[in-house]
């Protein structure tokens, strides 16, 4: 039944979410993409360009949106960003409960100490997987890849948002 | 607002946030810190802080778990259902007026045009960061090929991120445990 699979899936999801924001971009995609197919990867995208000019986590954005479009049902929206807050809810009060015994736990600080440079394979990850032909269809893709990257990296300060619309208003004119 | 009671104080403090950080995480970490230590006072610098690097490395999102924290320390559980749930509502509310609307307008030539220019530029997003975090993972030469193992592991070979997850607490458990017994051969003297 798709509304058991859906509360499984981000329960799954609230459960290994670490790292953060994109961190948590490539299991999401994973999970939604490849395992249920409740999207594709161009809309998986679009979600991604959606949380990045919405306010709130991805995490959230995610399961409200394919909440909805899975089941077609408001119900479906609340479902799903109920399941992904749950696990977080357990953890973070366990560990504010027991904040002095896990602030110097050997495994928390493994944990974390190993979670980190993952974290930065896992969001390469998602990065790549996105890189398809859905999304890179042809040259002007590219192009725009090309410049946004280079902005980023080497103009400081600008906004992704604005950087979302200009190449929104490219993709109107030149395509 | 004074007189309200810290309930709705709580819910409404990240309500705010919620609603007014657009991209989410990092962006809201110095809003939390002006909002829940400088102008209420729920908490003091230093133990925001360490809360803070608690919040994120639990899983789940950071704004999240900040507002569970800062809830649990000023009320209790009921105040971190009040927080969580004032952090969430404005991005639930704004990500269900799109998806209604959307799904009307995503079949027009128009706003398929649109994202098509925008995908490519939502990849590049995602790229761009990787470069700056990689100081603050401590990546090194002698560590590089973890990250580089992850990336490959799931886009290449396509294993799903919840076994690289698993994977890792697995091994970071594994460590801790081996150190553990080390450390007590060698008479507490190590570490």
């Amino acid at each position: 039944m798709i509304y058991w699979q859906l509360f499984l899936t981000f329960l799954k999801i609230g459960v290994l979410g670490f790292g953060g924001g994109y961190a948590m971009l490539s299991l999401i995609q994973f999970e939604v993409v490849e395992q249920h197919q409740w999207i594709t990867a161009a809309g998986f995208t679009d979600i991604v360009a959606i949380s990045q000019t919405t306010p709130g986590p991805i995490a959230f954005n995610t399961a409200t949106y394919i909440g909805y479009s899975a089941t077609g049902s408001v119900w479906g929206s609340v479902l799903a960003t109920i399941a992904v807050c749950i696990p977080p809810f357990i953890i973070m009060l366990t560990l504010c409960r027991f904040f002095f015994v896990f602030r110097d736990n050997r495994y928390v600080k493994r944990i974390m100490g190993f979670i980190k440079p993952v974290a930065i394979g896992l969001i390469g990850a998602a990065a790549v997987l996105l890189m398809n032909r859905q999304n890179f269809g042809d040259r002007i893709s590219f192009i725009i890849f090309g410049i946004v990257l280079l902005t980023q990296l080497f103009v400081k300060k600008v906004n992704p948002i604005v950087l979302i619309v200009v190449a929104g208003v490219a993709g109107y004119f030149l395509y | 607002m004074k007189s309200a009671s810290p309930y709705f104080q709580l819910f409404w403090s990240f309500f705010k946030i919620g609603a007014f950080t657009l991209g989410g995480g990092y962006a809201m970490i110095a809003l939390f810190q002006r909002e829940v230590v400088e102008k209420r006072r729920w908490m003091e610098e230093k133990e925001f802080l360490e809360l803070l690097a608690i919040a994120q490395s639990a899983p789940g999102p950071i704004a999240l778990n900040t507002a569970i924290f800062t809830g649990y320390k000023t009320k209790g559980i009921w105040g971190s259902f009040v927080a969580g749930l004032g952090m969430a509502l404005p991005s639930f509310v704004a990500i269900l007026l799109i998806v209604y609307y959307f799904t009307d307008y995503k079949e027009q030539p128009g706003v398929e045009r649109v994202f098509k220019g925008i995908r490519p530029a939502v990849v590049a997003l995602i790229v761009a960061p990787l470069w700056k975090m990689r100081k603050t993972a401590g990546i090194s030469l002698k560590t590089i090929w973890i990250p580089v193992g992850v990336l490959l592991l799931i886009s290449l070979v396509g294993v799903s991120p919840v076994y690289v997850i698993l994977g890792t607490i697995l091994t970071a458990v594994c460590c801790a445990l081996w150190e553990g017994r080390r450390w007590k051969k060698m008479g507490g003297a190590a570490l």
